[in-house]
């Protein structure tokens, strides 16, 4: 596929939907960057920056009845999946608000509404979770699928080799999409694996697999389209490597000593998708500039005024503590 | 002696084991990195990537590994990066590290160590602020261990190597840089199973572990000013209990505070307080009061201090028992 080839294909409406998605998740976490650094924000945040052509190259081919398990860096696909943001900014800045109350904060985000099973505190928690879901579409009969997101560290837990041996046996309805950025935390990916591809392992399990160039939002869209129908129509599950680049640390303060000096912003400037996608679209010629600034400006405006009411948002009361342990209380 | 706080006391404790050729320290980001806490800052250079190894992320097959090499005879010191981490590794911690010298009637050991940060402090909530102590101390074949100073970190560290059973060391995270000591060079040993007194007075006697020595210490200077002498235990380890020490401090003043931060029901306390009753019931002036998490998950940064026995809360507990 060319440069250009790939934004033909597709209509204007979807190619503005997804960029309305990136540079949402953008600005979403470019901004929560900064809001980290005045101590507002409790507890751990992980940034999605760099990945978003993922997020949003697959969830353009799921609907709310589909599912979706993330992962502690789970803002991209919150928002991809359609999470309101509003609600996640309350969330992550601990208001009563908070599409979990507050209670849940940036690493437990979820909204089963949408499909969002939830980011996860846990490494390597969602692969297991997604069998389960996609075993239920296939006792139910449903044409629902699963999809979990998993980073290059988490590739490596036993969950989510034993999650790829269930799909298989099973024939579940699943992707398991691995987000190859190249750290797992802060050990590099040539230390911790051993095989060339994490496609190879998926074949190991009988599973086939695929794997792209995750800043390329139309190699990622047309490639997760192509597992997603297989699995929907009864094809099975698949495996979908996304090698792509994490702008940020691990976790906001996180000194990056792992990496080389200059490294980030040598991926800055070479390897953004949403600058990669920006010049597709446009040499194409079937979007404008102008109408990718105005989705800029509406998204600068959107986070704008979610981080201001996030932050002037009245925080839980102390008895919220000892409630929903239960269904009882 | 050096002034140090508990992180560096810690590292120092690591340099000195990993001196033994059979010491070796592994988990994810321990090397490169020197740690998620840079608790092994500097010891990848100074031991070697045989000795002090990164490991991918896969906390069931770290402690699997530990296991493997104890057993064959060597003594890996395995960190898990936070106490909620350390669940996917129970079960092999559950079903091999603790009963392979019970299920083997004692042809094989298992001398290893399991690092692992616990307790609130960082405001991230559940997995990284959670204090699930109980779990380790209610499994029979381990030992575990809590220090609540940089002496005791190192000696309790070393001790814990030198054991040729296997040891769960809880690190209070909150505690790493808040509190500094004098930290002898050299290495010597704080022996496990045996609790400190940290104060002495005879009015009541406040009992407790880690992170909430912190508190306890605040408590008795604030029930000192209230006229209140109140002797104070530092448990150490937490499994085996130093029963004798604590029966004795609780026979001295007659009312006991036990005090922890993991959640109340099926907490710690509950076995302590049950121990005391055993053995001192006829010495109590008043009943035994508990000052403990709440039943509830771990929250968010901005009702932690809610979730976390205060002083407050400790003080109030003591002076209630003063009224009996």
């Amino acid at each position: 596929m060319t440069e250009v080839a790939g934004a033909r294909e597709l209509s204007k409406e979807a190619l503005l939907d997804a960029y309305r998605t990136m540079r949402t998740i953008r600005e979403f976490e470019e901004r929560l960057h900064t809001e980290f650094a005045t101590g507002e924000i409790p507890g751990f945040v992980h940034l999605y920056a760099g990945e978003e052509a993922i997020a949003a190259g697959v969830m353009a081919h799921l609907d709310e009845n589909d599912y979706v398990a993330s992962t502690h860096r789970g803002h991209g696909h919150s928002i991809a999946k359609g999470c309101d943001v509003k609600g996640m900014m309350f969330e992550i800045y601990g208001k009563d608000e908070g599409i979990c109350r507050g209670k849940g904060g940036s690493m437990h985000i979820a909204d089963l509404d949408k499909g969002m099973l939830g980011a996860n505190g846990i490494v390597g928690g969602g692969p297991p979770l997604v069998c389960g879901v996609g075993l239920s579409t296939k006792v139910r009969g449903t044409k629902q699928v699963g999809v979990s997101f998993t980073g290059d560290g988490g590739a490596n837990q036993g969950t989510f080799l034993e999650s790829l041996n269930l799909a298989a046996v099973w024939e579940l309805p699943v992707i398991f999409v691995v987000e190859n950025n190249g750290y797992a935390e802060s050990t590099s990916r040539d230390y911790g694996v051993a095989v060339d591809s994490y496609v190879d392992r998926a074949q190991g399990f009988g599973i086939p697999g695929v794997t792209v160039d995750g800043t390329d939002f139309f190699a990622v869209h047309e490639a997760a389209g192509a597992v997603i129908d297989r699995a929907r129509n009864g094809g099975g599950p698949s495996l979908l490597e996304c090698e792509m680049v994490r702008f940020f640390g691990h976790f906001e303060g996180d000194a990056q000593t792992y990496r080389a000096p200059g490294e980030v912003d040598d991926l800055r400037a070479t390897r953004d998708c949403i600058v990669r996608f920006r010049t597709q679209v446009v040499d194409a010629e079937v979007v404008t500039d102008d109408e990718l600034d105005a989705i800029d400006e509406e998204a600068r405006a959107l986070i704008e005024t979610a981080v201001d009411e996030a932050t002037a948002a009245p925080v839980p009361e102390l008895d919220e503590l000892l409630t929903d342990v239960y269904v009882s209380y | 002696m050096t002034e140090r706080n508990l992180a560096q006391a810690l590292n120092q404790a690591l340099d000195v084991a990993l001196a033994d050729p059979d010491v070796v320290l592994l988990g994810e980001d321990v090397a490169a990195t020197g740690g998620v806490f840079r608790i092994s800052d500097g010891l990848l250079e100074r031991h070697g990537a045989n000795k002090v190894i990164d490991t991918p992320v896969a906390e069931s097959g770290i402690i699997g590994a530990a296991f493997g090499m104890a057993v064959a005879g060597m003594k890996p010191i395995a960190e898990i990066q936070f106490m909620g981490f350390s669940y996917p590794a129970y079960d092999q911690v559950i079903s091999h590290v603790s009963r392979i010298r019970n299920r083997s009637r004692h042809r094989f050991t298992c001398p290893m160590v399991i690092r692992i940060p616990y307790g609130a402090g960082i405001g991230a909530a559940e997995h990284h602020s959670e204090s699930a102590e109980v779990i380790y101390a209610h499994t029979p074949g381990l030992k575990v261990v809590v220090p609540s100073n940089p002496y005791d970190a190192k000696g309790l560290l070393l001790a814990a190597v030198a054991d040729p059973d296997p040891v769960v060391f809880l690190e209070p995270i909150r505690l790493y840089r808040a509190v500094k000591g004098e930290v002898p060079d050299e290495a010597y040993h704080v022996p496990l199973g045996l609790a400190d007194i940290v104060a002495y007075g005879d009015d009541v006697t406040l009992i407790g572990y880690g992170a909430m020595m912190r508190e306890i210490r605040r408590s008795v200077e604030a029930l000192s000013a209230e006229g209140i002498a109140a002797t104070a235990v530092d448990l150490r380890t937490i499994s085996p209990l130093d029963t004798e020490t604590i029966v004795e401090a609780v026979r001295h003043t007659g009312r006991a505070v036990v005090v922890h931060e993991a959640p109340r029901s099926g907490g710690l306390a509950g076995e302590i307080i049950a121990l005391i009753q055993e053995h001192a019931l006829y010495d109590l002036e008043a009943p035994i009061a508990r000052v403990t998490g709440w039943d509830t998950v771990v929250p968010l940064r901005r009702a932690e201090h809610h979730y976390v026995p205060t002083v407050e809360r400790i003080v109030a507990a003591a002076r209630k028992t003063m009224e009996g």
